[in-house]
């Protein structure tokens, strides 16, 4: 049994040490707004925050986040309205959307290290992120703009 | 040339062919068609004066597409799959529109399968194009009809009635329509050739058409609410992961050995499932009461199987057939065969001749295939994302040994669709899986099961030849067309025959039928049998047209290059309209003189001619999109940057102009456009695969490249303003892509690719004189 935080709330969970923490959220706890994509870490689809950290959780047994904080795509904003999300709706960024809670939670993380991030850096931090609708564009303005309202700055608004 | 119904896809049970009915039914009005084998007006007006719901619904089982409740509330239902594309929203505000709806009082329903429906199909970027005349009229006939009982409430003359805002209105008063509907007595009915002939608004009337507002599925895609096949429960389900075999078909069970799986706390059982319908071959299901346990358990039985001959064939055998059946002037479909083509190649002074091939390509839709199937009230129900629900159903019927009608396949978001989804073999081998258990079983594939049981776009192999007369006009081209054959092994059913009566799939040749004046054309499509054995070939977001344009529009370089033309002009000059490139309506008007508005455009605006920097170079394209009776008139241009030292290709910009006809949803056009252009960037230079033995070679994204952030270029796309008929935007700007890279490679360093995808080796060979 492991035992961590989920998006606010203590959770205990009763899956093996070594399950992918990924299946835990999505079938032992039923949110499943974090999405399968590749199972070895490598498309982002599955993409939580460990203490603040984006995370692959289909890589990360459930036992390595024993007491720990995990937040999922629904308690990035307990009102789905994290900056991120806001300039993801306005900017119509989602085409099939599986990606995106995935994309949100790793753009989130970006915004706390690079609050005025360059698109290399953008290239760099999202660069683990794939989106198979190919919406990349949008992801990128959806980053700026989020993160210049986050900064104050209302001349993107 | 081609058209939708050439394919036979407009059904018997084409909507379009229906009366339309409105009618009370219940508490809200309905407005849909009665079947047309029953569909007389008399026959309905008589239905109707029972007075009974049921009764009517008995008689006509009317197939609503609209509904409108007495709050006023309108429910669009939309039997399109949503995949990305925003399509409910685009269809619901061609309704809107024309019933002069209050869009925020606008509801849509994506629904389950139904026969009501007819043709359930969300592929060939069709959707808009099909449904916009049948939703307008609709929505036109629904606006008549409120105004004619809106009147007689209001007590005045229907023709004082105007229709706006979500009411009726006549000398200052007005009453909503929720209010004619709770007052009113709404019976209407309208023919088929009424509804023929049913006026739509004028274009600039329109009020919802061709302006943006946030999709209606997009709020719950940023918040995790968004529920896909994935997500789907229902209670007692326990969690298969199937063992898929060697090779797709011919593989059979031989043993099955599980006892490492037995200490997987949670593992159940290992079935080999029998499909009477040879969908999934020598599957076996690995059961566990979670997918945690059913996947490491799945990875400890070990399964033998006897696998046949295409465990033995690799990517090049099946090259070395298409080039062997291209060789042979005899065999394939003949889309085009005009006379002359063989005298002018044989007696031109100038001619050229070039091969083009292409690897294949995997789907990589991010949602991995997956179902939930049980039965429940004697009907087996499929929860999942699908794109032809009408395709899988009699598989599923003859999987499951019971009738269409005990099958219902539920709705729900596609974490991808791109072809992959039109393809139903996944459902039925969660169908079977539940059959074989007797509970509700939640498959789910792996990455790796998704790609080894994926059905890819097939490699392809073209000849393409062209002649010139002494006068240095173009007399002829040839193009020879040689790959596996998707709708052959899907949908045999909906291939066209050619001109020599053979069939020919037309996602396997279109785009080779262009709408260039070549003097003497021939086109030639060829079925690669190796290939159909080997794997099953499927339809590939842009299908066809996402590589037979990589043979026309490279040729098309080479040649003006012959030809000692400009590429653009060389373009132009053969985009005269003229012929049976004239265009024709509804959805070709203007031809190819379009084609050649879109490539001078886009010249223009690439500023077209302008010296580039030392090893960067401006190369274009120009494709119709899809198929020639829904031209989506497209032209690409791409700058380059080539590394001559180690052959790495940059795309720095990407250029589109587009002329789609009427566009109903701005952005969401715009959304489509950059993403399929992307997509043919990634398939130029990330993507492809190779069969090995049988199998494909990569399996997940260790070795399966795909585009990624920092690969995107600047994109700028452009449409062209146009009030013709709404064609397709899913696919076409795939299309244009990848030859426009390879052109533009010749033009920065001379050096010519031949092969998709293009590798860095491929560039270096290139540059130094090979091909």
């Amino acid at each position: 049994m492991t035992t961590f935080d989920l998006n606010g709330k203590t959770v205990s969970a009763q899956s093996p040490d070594d399950a992918a923490l990924l299946w835990v959220i999505r079938d032992e706890l039923g949110l499943t707004g974090t999405k399968f994509g590749c199972g070895i870490g490598f498309c982002g689809a599955c993409t939580v925050h460990v203490e603040g950290r984006a995370t692959r959780s289909c890589i990360t047994p459930v036992a390595a986040v024993a007491g720990a904080k995990v937040t999922t795509i629904e308690g990035l904003d307990p009102t789905g309205s994290h900056p991120l999300q806001t300039a993801w709706l306005e900017l119509q960024v989602p085409q099939c959307g599986y990606c995106q809670p995935g994309q949100i939670m790793q753009a989130a993380t970006l915004l706390k290290d690079f609050p005025n991030p360059t698109d290399q850096d953008i290239n760099a931090v999202m660069a683990g992120s794939v989106c198979r609708c190919m919406t990349y564009i949008r992801i990128r303005k959806a980053i700026k703009l989020a993160a210049a309202r986050m900064r104050g700055d209302t001349s993107h608004a | 040339m081609l058209s939708l119904s050439s394919h036979g896809l407009r059904s018997s049970s084409d909507p379009s062919r229906r009366s339309f009915l409105i009618t009370m039914l219940g508490a809200g009005v309905m407005l849909g068609y009665a079947k047309s084998t029953l569909g007389a007006a008399d026959v309905m007006l008589e239905a109707l004066s029972t007075n009974s719901a049921r009764s009517v619904g008995d008689l006509f089982e009317p197939t609503i597409w609209y509904g409108i409740d007495p709050t006023g509330t309108v429910t669009v239902n939309i039997i399109r799959a949503e995949m990305g594309q925003h399509v409910g929203t685009a269809l619901a505000r061609i309704v809107a529109d024309e019933l002069e709806a209050d869009w925020r009082k606008v509801k849509i329903v994506t629904v389950d399968s139904d026969p009501k429906w007819g043709l359930m199909v969300t592929g060939g970027s069709w959707s808009v194009w099909q449904s916009f005349p049948l939703l307008s009229r609709a929505g036109a006939a629904g606006r008549i009809a409120l105004i004619e009982e809106g009147a007689k409430l209001l007590g005045v003359p229907e023709q004082t009635c105007t229709a706006r805002d979500h009411a009726v209105h006549a000398g200052g008063r007005s009453i909503p329509y929720g209010d004619i509907v709770a007052r009113g007595s709404l019976r209407r009915t309208f023919t088929s050739e009424q509804l023929d002939k049913m006026p739509i608004k004028a274009a600039d009337k329109r009020r919802l058409i061709g302006r943006n507002i946030v999709a209606e599925d997009i709020p719950s895609k940023v918040d995790g609410k968004g529920r896909y096949g994935l997500d789907a429960v229902v209670e007692g389900m326990v969690y298969a992961r199937p063992k898929v075999p060697p090779t797709r078909y011919a593989s059979k069970v031989v043993s099955i050995d599980d006892s490492a799986a037995k200490r997987v706390p949670g593992y159940l059982k290992s079935l080999a499932l029998d499909d009477p319908s040879g969908t999934v071959p020598g599957w076996v299901m690995v059961y566990a009461e979670t997918f945690i346990a059913a996947n490491k358990a799945a990875d400890l039985v070990n399964v033998k199987w006897s696998s046949g001959k295409a465990a033995s064939i690799s990517e090049a055998d099946i090259q070395k057939r298409s080039a062997e059946l291209i060789a042979d002037p005899k065999g394939g479909s003949l889309l085009v065969d005009d006379p002359g083509v063989d005298a002018a190649l044989t007696s031109a002074k100038q001619k050229i001749e070039r091969t083009y091939t292409t690897s294949t390509v995997m789907h990589f839709a991010l949602e991995p295939v997956n179902a939930l199937a049980f039965e429940k009230d004697g009907i087996f129900e499929i929860h999942t994302g699908n794109q032809w629900q009408t395709l899988i159903l009699p598989v599923l019927a003859k999987a499951l040994g019971r009738s269409q009608d005990k099958i219902v396949l539920r709705s729900y978001l596609l974490g991808g669709g791109f072809g992959r989804r039109l393809d139903g073999d996944y459902t039925v081998g969660a169908a079977l899986a539940a059959k074989a258990i007797g509970k509700p079983v939640k498959m789910v594939c792996t990455r790796a099961d998704d790609m080894r049981f994926d059905c890819p776009r097939s490699p392809s192999t073209q000849v393409v030849r062209m002649a010139w007369g002494d006068d240095g006009r173009v007399t002829a081209m040839d193009h020879h067309a040689a790959a596996g054959w998707p709708t052959a092994v899907m949908a045999p059913s909906f291939m066209p025959k050619g001109t020599n009566g053979v069939p020919y799939d037309p996602f396997a040749s279109q785009g080779a039928d262009h709408w260039y004046s070549v003097g003497a054309q021939r086109v030639r499509a060829l079925r690669n049998d190796l290939a159909e054995q080997t794997f099953r070939p499927g339809w590939l977001r842009s299908v066809g047209a996402g590589w037979t344009n990589w043979a026309v529009e490279s040729f098309m370089d080479e040649a003006a290059h012959a030809a000692g033309a400009d590429p653009v002009k060389f373009r132009l000059g053969m985009l005269d309209g003229a012929g049976r490139n004239a265009g024709s309506a509804p959805s070709s008007v203007g031809g190819a003189r379009r084609q050649a508005a879109v490539l001078a455009r886009l010249a223009e605006k690439v500023e077209w001619g302008k010296p580039t920097p030392k090893d960067v170079g401006l190369g274009i394209a120009t494709t119709f999109g899809q198929e020639r009776g829904m031209p989506t008139w497209t032209a690409c241009a791409v700058r380059v940057r080539v590394n001559r030292i180690n052959g790495h290709v940059t795309v720095e910009k990407l250029s589109l102009v587009i002329d789609a006809g009427t566009v109903i949803h701005p952005d969401s056009a715009e959304a489509q456009v950059e993403g399929a252009a992307l997509w043919g960037l990634s398939m130029a230079l990330h993507e492809g695969s190779e069969f090995v033995k049988g199998q494909p070679k990569d399996t997940n994204l260790d070795t399966y490249a795909l585009l990624r952030m920092g690969d995107v270029p600047d994109v700028e796309v452009e449409f062209l303003p146009s009030t013709e008929a709404p064609v397709g935007l899913g696919e076409p700007a795939t299309t244009p892509v990848a030859p426009a890279i390879g052109n533009a490679i010749f033009a920065a360093t001379g050096a010519r690719v031949r092969h998709l995808p293009i590798r860095p080796q491929a560039v270096l060979v290139a540059l130094a004189g090979g091909s």
